[in-house]
């Protein structure tokens, strides 16, 4: 018994890995059961919350609610998650659209046997061991594993810059480009740098970039 | 169950992907018919297949007669 318990402590807690495909799961949600693999062909945002009829969450699914259509138009879909029962899930959401306002249009996973969230690394013990943290894990129409976010149980996630990820990761895979820093969809975007001496002799003498130096080149969008 | 009441009566969602396939569709063409997301779609189709309400083949889904006695 005392081996069983020294082991289930000793087990390292694992994320995904950026760049790789994103763990595979089935489970039930507000909208039924759901493979990861129905979203296949559209982004997904994936995102969990510590818990149902809780206020800052709350804000963050008003938020959700609100980019939902911004994403669609982008081919991004939005998935929710807490360690919650299917029922949690659906009285909240009746709940939200009835107080404030707000129609909850995506599905919810009620993870109550945290399948999910342990795959993903939702759940940060140094925090909580029965909430899952705020977590964002976005995933290309390949599912691949594009990005992750994790904030902690008291701080709100921003909207304006999960639509700024998507928007920026969508134009890398369009235009073979970077982004900077705060970067808006419409400003310079930043060309990868050259990987050999020859390559970067000429990206100096290209008039087509505003370089500050030869690794250093912004240029607009067509 | 989301597409199949514990009745045996089916609903609103998905008598209207039902009444889309009199003729047999891929997920992708029904979802943009009906109008339901492609991952609600594939979800509903998983679930009428197994109730017998929709068989595929070659990709493409159709309504059985068990389904038409639900629309």
């Amino acid at each position: 018994m005392e081996d069983t318990q020294e082991a289930q402590e000793k087990q390292v807690p694992t994320i995904p890995r950026l760049g790789e495909p994103a763990p595979q799961f089935e489970a039930v949600t507000t909208h039924g059961p759901l493979r990861l693999e129905d979203f296949k062909g559209s982004w997904l945002i994936l995102f969990s919350h510590p818990a149902d009829f809780t206020p800052v969450c709350t804000t963050e699914f008003i938020g959700f609610a609100q980019i939902h259509d911004q994403l669609r138009e982008m081919n991004c879909e939005l998935l929710g998650l807490s360690i919650d029962s299917v029922y949690s899930h659906i009285a909240w959401a009746r709940n939200v659209e009835e107080k404030l306002g707000q129609k909850i249009t995506f599905p919810i996973i009620a993870d109550l046997n945290k399948e999910v969230a342990t795959k993903y690394g939702m759940v940060m013990p140094g925090e909580s061991k029965t909430e899952t943290s705020r977590c964002v894990f976005v995933m290309d129409d390949k599912q691949i594993l594009r990005a992750m976010i994790y904030y902690p149980l008291s701080t709100g996630r921003n909207m304006d810059e999960i639509l700024r990820l998507i928007q920026a990761l969508q134009t890398t895979d369009k235009y073979g480009v970077a982004t900077p820093a705060n970067w808006r969809p419409g400003e310079k975007v930043i060309v990868p740098p050259p990987n050999t001496q020859e390559m970067a002799a000429e990206r100096v003498k290209d008039s087509g970039f505003e370089c500050k130096d030869w690794y250093f080149c912004k240029k607009d969008l067509e | 169950m989301a597409c199949v009441n514990p009745d045996g009566t089916v609903t609103e969602s998905a008598k209207a992907l039902l009444s889309s396939i009199l003729d047999p569709l891929t997920p992708e063409e029904i979802s943009q018919r009906v109008g339901q997301p492609l991952f609600k779609v594939r979800s509903s189709l998983r679930e009428m297949t197994a109730a017998e309400l929709v068989k595929e083949e070659s990709g493409k889904y159709a309504i059985t007669a068990k389904g038409k006695e639900k629309i």
